[in-house]
């Protein structure tokens, strides 16, 4: 009993031992001497209790010869290990020629959409969940689709408020989205819920909040039983998804010819900061909005007796003023990379 | 529209409001106040002063010594103006005084004379750019007392944005009228200083002579309309024995207030009554109307006219004329003529008060470029019944500030009478546009304040009546409707979410295609940019008629100009690494009479590295293969399957200017037709530092998708193993890889899953005029493991074929 206690007894040591030893080691050379030391087959320590075997009764062998495997698989496998975390280790070393580690980092180019480009899709986000499709229509337009199928006479004053830019040929660079209005309604039956995005162009000069090409986003809704209730309720549930949930809307009577009532829309937003103290935003101007007036409807072939509808007109490049305190409209245009930069994995 | 609060006050005693509330109202209603001017701003401190005697300076011609009397003692002044006179009172301010440009008067020694303070002219205190010299007072003042009181600037000046629609806000009485809502006649006009009541009676007791469309006269006058279209109405009045001066002050103040300047007591009495009303009257010079007949007419070819702005202008058949016998004396509705203006001269004026149809009146504005106040208010439509009301207050006006005696009787031409225009207003309709309901007595009571009157009609219908005020923008029953949703209050209706029907416009598909665009320029590291469409000479084909500046007259056809001066602007600035791609519309001239014919395109431009900075190694600069792989990636976007690229000088002869004539590729269509280009930018196109390096760009139009792209499906992952071999081609320089490429592709039977470069080698063991591109193709079978003969029996039909097709030889062989 006592012999088998021994040599099992002393295997146990060695293997706490050379584990110890596998741990201590500093490169791959220092662990190829462990190696040998305790495992190789010559005179490697394993092998040396293995042979004081023939000393044992024939019965105690067999568990003193599987506890010496045990421990040969385990320091196999720890001297395994070790090889690959010394290796990795060397590596890291090749790699590593300065062992600051707090030098700056390696990094890539991110690139970023413009952010009237985000805004536009943030928008787009909120009234594709409020069942908006998505409609465009040409940047050249004709008097007609710019104005006269929208109620405004080219002989009446509203005609000139938009400073319109003209082309030979009787056509013009459309001053606002609405003209996309009349070309859906055009072509598709009710109900219609669609956004429209795009470019518009006024004959403003440059300034810090004018630019003669801006984006514009327009909203309209034609169905049965279309309602200012619907309009208002449309627009301050956007106003809530879009500036959060304490977003005040406020409507003001106002005068666009394609809609009647007409009205702005302010929005105040209501915040907390980070101490959980409220905040509120002036009101700001944020869009126009109305009842599509019903010249508008019929001008397109709808029965206006039997459908009303809502539209609505916001500016993407305003919005995102505000949201990104942008002081000065041009730096849409001068496309600065350290302005777009910003932009990056917004 | 500048109002002045104090007029407003006059108007509506009940008001019992300040400046700033009026401002909030007015917002609110739907007419927001732009500015906001306290008239008495810096002028607290100045004083009315009369100067008692005026001396001649000892030591300076221009300069005179004055005895100013301003309550206290008399002091004496050194003044510099021409037109100070003795007895005259002006604006005074004495030692201490602040003016509110901010200059502080002191006591001071001009060319050795003591002046003990200043007389003011009008720019001095702020109130215009006033014609040189001071601003003389008239009336009756007491020496000393405060000017802001004695002219009435104790005032605030609202600048209100009236919307085109409202003509009937273009008057101080309209807007005390829509913050009062007291309904029609709800506004009492004040009194006229310095009338008499006999003076009011004559006027008010004048016969009234209608015309019914072939003309009317009195003795001293006729009236003839030629064009009842475009004047429906023209009234006319006589005034005997006027004396044209300067108005009493109390009448300069009110023009004053609201920034218009005073030019003497007529026609101060005729622009009063446009402010007031809205009504915009003429005063002509009775004695220059040729024969007393007033003519409304179209003017005729070649006929010419000086304005009062001192302007010879020539009139065309378009343009509505008021001519007396024999020429135009007036452009109705816009401006009157020089000759017939009424000066000091001036003993006896006609008066004339008209309706001008609106349309005409713009296109006669736009043609002479001339926009007044009264042009501004016939454009957007005067009111029709309000026309004898404002001839007879201006009469009584002009008769109590220029004496004279009103003239019977009142000529008043006309082929038809307004008639107050009655609407059906249907209570359901304005609950199904509203989605709120209102019964009878509520719309009563919602339109009635307004000046509408309203009876109950058939079948629950009600009968509207439109005050004249409100005829040109209320026409029809939604105009109603707005009525009554604005006097509601757009606040008060609630704005629950209901349900809703989706729609039938499908999601047009060219967005979603963008989007996918620009998630991929973003996976590359480039920024979208965006450019405005108007280009310079050269960079576009259509045509701009009034163009912002002279030199951006065209709309581009090309996005590529523009992008190329932002690297220039972003080099300019320092920013080595500039990486920017654009989306947006090209404009080129469509058919004869079509509209121009617009395309979307996408352009790019690189500059810089092709990674950001770092200490560990060295810079690279972007190299052609870079833009190769972006090309590729952005023409797998734009039109998977149907857009490739091809080396541009092998395929096509059209014109790149733009680029290195060696370094660009073309993009191709299924069909062969060139779509776009891309490669090095020729430097002689951008002007950069002289540290920059290549510029890349491409440019592509964007093909109109029909319909949302597939989404496809995943190939399954390979369940055996595949083998590679490794070909190194001697390749002739002539001989394009790509058709190598093909050559292997088509040739490597069904198990070649793929072929890729891994080198390229020019040099010792290559034949001269060739290079070795090395290749490793990939095999594999689906269905087993391939085993070597099967694949080397590929390899060897491959090698052969080649050499004797495209004679491409293996390294080695």
């Amino acid at each position: 009993m006592s012999g088998e206690s021994t040599l099992i007894q002393e295997l146990r040591a060695l293997e706490a031992e050379a584990l110890e030893a596998v741990e201590a080691t500093a490169g791959a050379d220092e662990l190829e001497v462990v190696r040998v030391a305790y495992l190789g087959r010559k005179d490697g320590r394993i092998s040396a209790i293995l042979r004081r075997l023939g000393e044992l009764d024939a019965s105690e062998r067999p568990a003193v010869g599987a506890e010496a495997n045990r421990v040969k698989a385990t320091l196999g496998e720890a001297l395994d290990a070790r090889g690959r975390q010394l290796e990795a280790a060397e590596e890291m070393a090749g790699i590593l020629d300065e062992a600051d580690l707090s030098l700056p980092a390696r990094s890539r180019f991110v690139g970023a959409r413009h952010p009237v480009t985000i805004v536009v899709d943030e928008l787009w986000e909120i009234f594709r969940g409020l069942g908006f499709t998505r409609a465009r229509g040409p940047e050249t337009e004709t008097e007609w689709y710019n104005f006269e199928a929208l109620n405004t006479p080219l002989d009446h004053p509203a005609a000139d408020e938009q400073d319109t830019i003209y082309l030979s040929g009787g056509h013009l660079l459309r001053s606002h989205t609405s003209p996309v209005q009349v070309r859906v309604m055009e072509g598709y039956a009710p109900p219609i819920r669609v956004l429209a995005p795009g470019m518009v162009y006024r004959r403003d000069t440059y300034d810090a909040t004018h630019a003669p090409a801006f984006a514009q986003l327009e909203g309209l809704v034609v169905d049965e039983g279309i309602t200012f209730v619907d309009l208002k309720a449309t627009l301050a549930e956007f106003a809530r998804r879009y500036w959060g949930p304490g977003t005040r809307i406020r409507f003001r009577p106002s005068f666009f010819p394609f809609t009647e009532p007409s009205a702005e829309v302010d929005v105040k937003r209501v915040y907390l900061d980070a101490e959980g103290r409220e905040h509120e935003t002036d009101w700001l101007e944020i869009m126009g909005a109305g009842m599509v007036d019903p010249a508008v409807l019929e001008s397109a072939g709808i029965d206006s007796e039997r459908y009303t509808g809502f539209a609505f007109g916001m500016g993407p490049g305003r919005i995102g003023m505000l949201k990104y305190g942008i002081s000065d409209i041009r730096a849409y245009f001068e496309n600065d990379v350290r302005f777009l930069q910003q932009f990056a994995r917004r | 529209m500048n109002v002045s609060f104090r007029w407003i006050r006059d108007l509506a005693p009940e008001l019992e409001i300040g400046p700033d509330e009026m401002a909030a109202r007015l917002t609110a209603r739907g007419f927001p106040v732009e500015g906001r001017l306290d008239l008495s701003r810096g002028l607290r401190e100045i004083r009315v002063a009369r100067v008692e005697a005026v001396r001649g300076h000892p030591n300076a011609d221009r300069l005179r010594l004055c005895d100013v009397n301003d309550g206290g003692e008399v002091v004496q002044v050194v003044c510099g103006a021409p037109n100070v006179e003795a007895g005259a009172w002006y604006p005074f301010a004495p030692v201490g005084a602040t003016l509110p440009g901010g200059m502080t008067i002191r006591k001071a020694k001009l060319r050795g004379e003591v002046s003990m303070g200043m007389l003011c002219s009008e720019s001095e205190l702020g109130l215009g750019s006033g014609a040189d010299g001071l601003l003389t007072l008239h009336g009756s003042f007491s020496p000393g007392e405060s000017f802001v009181d004695a002219v009435g600037l104790d005032d605030h000046r609202l600048d209100v944005e009236v919307t085109s629609n409202r003509p009937d806000l273009l008057s101080h009485r309209g807007i005390a009228r829509e913050l009062l809502r007291g309904g029609d006649g709800g506004i009492r006009l004040p009194a006229i200083p310095g009338e008499s009541e006999g003076g009011r009676a004559r006027v008010e007791g004048l016969e009234h002579r209608e015309g019914d469309g072939s003309g009317v006269r009195s003795d001293r006058a006729s009236v003839r309309i030629d064009d009842a279209e475009r004047c429906p109405r023209y009234l006319g009045l006589v005034i005997r024995g006027v004396t044209v001066e300067p108005s009493p002050e109390w009448l300069q103040a009110r023009l004053r207030a609201v920034g218009a300047r005073p030019i003497n007591n007529v026609v101060d009495a005729t622009n009063y009554v446009l402010q007031e009303l809205g009504q915009p009257l003429h005063a002509f010079d009775l004695d220059r109307i040729e024969g007393g007949s007033v003519v409304v007419r179209r003017a005729r070819e070649g006929e010419r006219i000086h304005t009062l702005d001192g302007v010879e202008r020539a009139l065309t058949p378009e343009m509505l004329a008021i001519c007396d016998a024999e020429r135009p004396i007036a452009i109705a509705g816009v401006m009157g003529g020089e000759e017939s203006e009424v000066t000091v001269d001036t003993r006896d004026v006609f008066l004339e008060c008209a309706l001008f149809a609106p349309g005409p009146i713009r296109a006669t504005r736009k043609a002479l470029g001339l926009s007044t106040d009264a042009s501004y208010r016939f454009e957007r439509g005067a009111d029709p019944a309000g026309l004898t009301e404002a001839l007879i207050r201006c009469a009584r006006v002009i008769q109590a500030v220029a004496g004279g005696e009103v003239e019977g009787p009142v000529l008043d031409e006309a082929e038809h009478r307004h008639h107050p225009a009655r609407l059906t207003l249907r209570p359901e309709r304005v609950e199904r546009v509203l989605g709120v309901g209102f019964d009878e007595s509520s719309i009563r009571s919602l339109l009635e304040p307004l000046g509408f009157t309203v009876e109950s009609s058939t079948g629950g219908a009600l009968s509207v009546g439109v005050p004249g005020w409100r005829s040109w923008d209320v026409t029809r029953e939604v105009d109603l409707i707005e009525e009554i949703a604005r006097t509601h209050g757009y606040d008060r209706f609630p704005d629950t979410l209901g349900a809703y029907r989706p729609g039938t416009v499908p999601d047009d598909p060219r967005f979603a295609l963008e989007d996918r665009i620009r998630t991929e320029f973003s996976a590359w590291g480039l920024h979208e940019a965006q450019t405005p469409a108007f280009a310079p000479k050269g960079e576009g084909e259509v045509e701009v008629l009034n163009p912002i500046s002279t030199e951006e007259r065209w709309l581009r056809s090309s996005l590529l100009p523009a992008l190329l001066r932002r690297v220039e602007y972003n080099l300019a600035r320092g920013n080595r690494d500039v990486r920017l791609y654009e989306i947006g519309t090209t404009f080129r001239t469509g058919e004869p009479g079509a509209p121009p014919e617009e395309r979307t395109h996408l352009a790019s431009v690189l500059h810089g590295r092709r990674a950001p900075e770092h200490w560990s190694r060295p810079d690279e600069a972007l190299e052609f293969w870079d833009v190769k792989g972006l090309l590729e990636a952005i023409v797998d976007v734009v039109g998977p399957g149907e857009l490739r690229l091809e080396p541009d000088s092998l395929v096509t002869d059209a014109p790149a200017e733009a680029f290195v004539p060696d370094a660009r590729l073309a993009i191709l269509d299924a069909r062969g037709n060139l779509r776009g280009r891309g490669g090095a930018i020729d430097p002689a196109r951008v002007d950069l530092p002289p540290w920059a390096g290549t510029v890349w760009g491409l440019e592509l139009e964007i093909p109109t998708p029909d319909r949302a792209p597939e989404s496809g499906t995943v190939r399954p992952l390979p369940a055996h193993p595949g083998t590679d071999r490794d070909l190194a081609l001697v390749v002739p320089d002539g001989q394009p890889f790509r058709e190598v490429l093909t050559h292997l592709e088509e040739g490597g039977g069904e198990y070649l899953r793929g072929a890729r470069v891994f080198d390229l080698y020019r040099g010792e063991g290559i034949p001269e005029g060739s290079r070795s591109i090395a290749v490793r193709l990939h095999f594999r079978a689906d269905d087993r493991t391939l085993t070597d003969h099967e694949v080397d029996g590929v390899i060897e039909m491959l090698s052969r074929t080649l050499k004797e097709e495209l004679g491409v030889g293996i390294r080695g062989e």
